[in-house]
């Protein structure tokens, strides 16, 4: 579905009902299911991943295969603001992150956190505000394989600097034992920055910003002949997405606690290309899509992990290859052609 | 760096030993990218597993030298094997991209170069092969310049393979049948030729020259499993500089490529070549479109 | 009356082609102009050379008396020029609501204004300039599903939506019903009485741009042929030359 009419956006009941549901599943799932809290977590950071993949490549059109770099800056720049603000990084990362060595209490942990995260919005925006004029001139493939080319240069960078742990990666804070479960702290972090990307985007979209995003995406150059302002909003989608994508990979990188920069952190051949699927698989260029897709994409990785120990990641490359070909349109594509289908028949 | 580019300065023979390492290896990328812009040219679509199929040709004369077959015979093997994988493709995967947008058709490729990667893993084992050629090297200027005679084998084979393409496409009939397609589809339709089979018969084409090549790099290079995309990157870097259908430029392009890389891994450090390689694209491609927006359009 | 659009010796090349040859035309604001000649002529060249489609080779084109011609197209439409295509164009996914809401120029409006919404009065104009056409009971559908009649017709109240200062017209009436033909051209010359929408029009349906236009100019092989009154041009015959051997 494309920019909603104007005019639904109203709080009817019906609709604070599904909202209410969906926070109280959200809020009781790792209460109830205590094996599943890592995966769901995961989930919850996928979806915002797909999420925000599909702002700028869905709604907008520039299908970038580099996101990868916002979630890696996010990821490092976070880490590197909770152990810099109370140690010195680089001895941190030649020690490994020494268990006794460099111990964080729980005030260190909490405040190192909740700034790494605010960090990582702003470094991985900022990143995005700077490259956002020189590469959103390009358009189409060219503009895939161009972002492409950044994701993998930046974890070749990164794998080169001693100072973050080079090539050997780099430990987030240990969190201390006093603080408790930490899973379930960075749980109901992933809930809220979910929930906050998802309303965040209903929004958006909800907005004019959406119909120009879908306008660029349709035919830039008539919105140019329209007047649009085009440049900036892209510029804009794209910072948009990528301070939500840091902010996720920083709470990703915590929850891994081992960041390696081309395994991890600027992941462009797993994450990266995961973000599109998860896109398409639900359909892209529309809100539930993402999400559904993401969904869908954790269960099935988390199946082909148990069921095809050593060749999930052929099964999953076949899978992009069978989305991309056979089912471009995704499940909410699919849904849609359905029911218009219906609607034509007499 | 600095320290690298003073030692550059001091020391002009190393300089010497880079550019012709440079374009040693130059060689193999044109024929890399000869093929990639073929693909491109008839069938409109970006193999991003273009350095899949190079790898995979190596790892067969990897495997043909483990079992003793004499190297030269390599090439063709390996040229066949993955010209039956090109063609298997072809009829899986890349028919149903004909035509289709080319976000698809960098997605679906994409997946299948995860695909082959993950299967050269498991096969291969992660790390870096290489096979040996024991072939010695000359030396020129007191031996400050080693020539690895290896590579000069490669980089001639690769000429050879290049031209060999050149005329088969010049003057062959399913050579004219393909660039009949690759300029007008529907004409060629209309004349008879069955375009699906001339796309098939390309890309089957193309995965032959990459085994080719991959086969020679293995020679003198190393390669691992996860060493494709840099490839591919590489080949879709030339064809954009040299622009399709020009295949001189594309030989330039491609010299040009291998003597910076050559340079730059001196110079930055090893560890930074593949950051380089990948940088450099991103650059090649502002500038390109930067250039084009002069005159009010972009890369198309 | 002073001129709205003037173009001065306007010269664009395509290889060895010259498509645009040294032509100085000017628009009058709020006048209705055509713009006629056989296929190939160079007019839709013009339109984009006017708009910035491409930069021009040789000549200026000022619109609201400041040269235009360096300027991205962008800004060209947010002075208030806009133009129709020969094949429509419109925003094919997105529905045909959804295609006029995108429509109003933000031109005096700041970039933190397109994170508001439209408002009632934006909503209202949509809908009045759907019904106009005849596409208010296909607001919910797909634009990239309607016909190529429908189409046009939809990328006419888009640019209507923008309230211009001036528009120009690729062949507005081709595909169109003959039956709306006539209340479209209407609509056209209330929008200039009522709106002071100046318009230069690209037509091959000779009696429809007879009976819009005030003045009209011939293009041919890139040339500008003639220039005047519907009548003169019409017995012109260069003109008629032109047309006929053009076949």
């Amino acid at each position: 579905m494309t920019a909603s009419a104007p005019g639904t956006r109203t709080l009817n009941p019906a609709r604070l009902t599904r909202i209410g549901a969906v926070l109280a599943i959200g809020v009781v799932t790792p209460l109830l299911f205590p094996a599943y809290q890592s995966q769901a977590t995961e989930l919850l950071l996928f979806i915002v991943f797909a999420l925000a993949w599909d702002l700028v490549g869905g709604q907008m059109g520039y299908t970038s295969f580099g996101n990868v770099l916002f979630v890696g800056v996010g990821m490092y720049v976070a880490a590197i603001v909770q152990v810099g603000l109370y140690y010195d990084v680089g001895l941190y990362n030649e020690a490994k992150g020494g268990g006794t060595q460099f111990v964080f209490d729980t005030s260190q942990f909490l405040i190192g956190l909740g700034l790494g995260l605010i960090a990582a919005a702003v470094a991985a925006g900022l990143t995005a505000f700077l490259l956002g004029p020189l590469v959103l001139g390009i358009r189409g493939h060219y503009f895939a394989i161009c972002t492409l080319g950044l994701g993998i240069a930046a974890g070749q960078l990164a794998a080169g600097i001693p100072w973050i742990g080079g090539g050997s990666g780099m430990l987030t804070p240990n969190p201390p034992a006093s603080l408790g479960d930490v899973g379930l702290l960075l749980y109901y972090l992933a809930l809220s920055l979910a929930l906050a990307c998802t309303a965040t985007f209903a929004w958006l979209l909800s907005t004019r910003f959406g119909l120009v995003l879908n306008a660029i995406r349709d035919d830039e150059d008539k919105a140019e002949a329209m007047g649009l302002p085009t440049r900036r909003a892209k510029i804009a989608a794209w910072v948009i997405a990528a301070a939500f994508l840091g902010v996720a990979g920083a709470l990703y990188g915590n929850q891994v606690r081992f960041i390696d920069p081309t395994e991890t952190a600027f992941a462009g051949a797993t994450i990266g290309v995961w973000m599109i699927l998860m896109a398409l698989l639900g359909g892209k260029g529309t809100l539930l899509g993402p999400i559904v897709g993401a969904i869908l994409f954790q269960i099935t990785k988390e199946l082909f992990w148990t069921y095809l120990l050593g060749w999930q990641r052929v099964a999953l490359g076949v899978l992009i290859i069978v989305v991309a070909v056979f089912f471009p349109e995704g499940i909410v594509g699919y849904a849609r052609a359905r029911s218009r289908r219906s609607e034509e028949t007499p | 760096m600095i320290g690298n580019l003073l030692i550059l300065y001091q020391a002009p023979a190393l300089g010497v030993q880079l550019l012709i390492d440079g374009i040693l290896i130059g060689a193999v990328f044109a024929l890399a990218a000869y093929g990639m812009a073929l693909v491109w040219g008839v069938t409109n679509i970006i193999n991003v597993a273009q350095g899949e199929f190079v790898m995979l040709g190596g790892f067969v004369a990897v495997f043909c030298a483990e079992h003793g077959l004499p190297l030269l015979l390599a090439v063709p093997i390996a040229a066949a094997v993955l010209y039956a994988l090109g063609w298997a493709l072809f009829r899986l995967v890349i028919v149903h991209l004909i035509g289709r947008d080319m976000f698809i058709s960098v997605l679906a490729t994409f997946g299948i170069a995860i695909v082959l990667q993950q299967v050269m893993a498991r096969l291969f084992g992660a790390g870096d092969r290489i096979v040996d050629s024991g072939l010695a090297s000359w030396f020129l200027f007191d031996g400050l310049v080693g020539i690895a005679q290896v590579k000069v084998l490669v980089f001639a084979c690769c000429l050879v393979l290049g031209a060999g393409l050149t005329v088969f496409l010049q003057r062959s009939r399913a050579g004219q049948a393909i660039r009949a397609v690759a300029q007008e589809p529907r004409a060629a339709a209309v004349l008879g030729i069955e375009t699906d089979k001339v796309y098939g018969l390309t890309f089957a084409l193309n995965a032959a020259i990459c085994g080719a090549a991959g086969a020679l790099a293995a020679m003198a290079y190393p390669i691992h499993p996860y060493g494709g995309l840099s490839y591919t990157i590489r080949s879709f870097m030339i064809v954009v500089v040299a622009g399709l259908g020009n295949l001189a430029g594309v030989v330039w392009a491609a010299a040009g490529l291998g003597v910076a890389e050559s340079f730059a891994g001196f110079v930055l450090g090893p560890q930074y070549q593949i950051a380089f390689v990948f940088g450099l694209l991103v650059v090649v491609l502002v500038l390109r479109n930067r250039m084009l927006r002069r005159q009010r359009q972009y890369l198309r | 009356m002073s001129a709205l659009l003037e173009l001065t010796h306007v010269t664009k090349r395509f290889g060895g082609v010259v498509a645009n040859d040294a032509i100085s035309l000017s628009v009058p604001e709020g006048a209705i102009v055509g713009l006629i000649g056989p296929n190939g002529s160079g007019k839709t060249t013009l339109f984009n050379a006017i708009t910035g489609a491409f930069p021009i080779d040789h000549g200026s084109v000022r619109f609201r008396r400041r040269e235009i011609s360096k300027l991205l197209t962008k800004h060209i439409a947010r002075e208030g020029l806009i133009r129709t295509y020969q094949q429509p164009r419109i925003y094919g996914r997105m529905t045909v609501q959804a295609n006029m809401l995108a429509s109003p120029s933000l031109r005096e409006a700041s970039f933190i204004s397109v994170f508001g919404r439209d408002t009632p009065a934006q909503r209202a104009q949509a809908v009045e300039l759907l019904d106009f056409v005849g596409l208010a009971d296909k607001r919910g559908e797909d634009a990239g599903d309607l016909s190529f009649g429908q189409q046009k017709l939809l990328e006419l109240a888009m640019a209507l939506m923008n309230e211009p200062k001036m528009l120009l017209l690729d062949e507005p009436t081709a595909g169109i019903n003959p039956v709306l033909i006539e209340s479209l051209l209407d609509r056209l010359r209330a929008a200039n009485k009522e709106r002071g929408l100046t318009l230069l029009i690209i037509e091959h349906n000779m009696p429809v741009i007879m009976g819009l236009a005030e003045h009209i100019y011939c293009l041919a092989h890139g040339r500008l042929l003639a220039g005047g009154s519907p009548e003169a041009v019409r017995a012109d015959p260069k003109v008629v030359d032109a047309y006929l051997g053009a076949a």
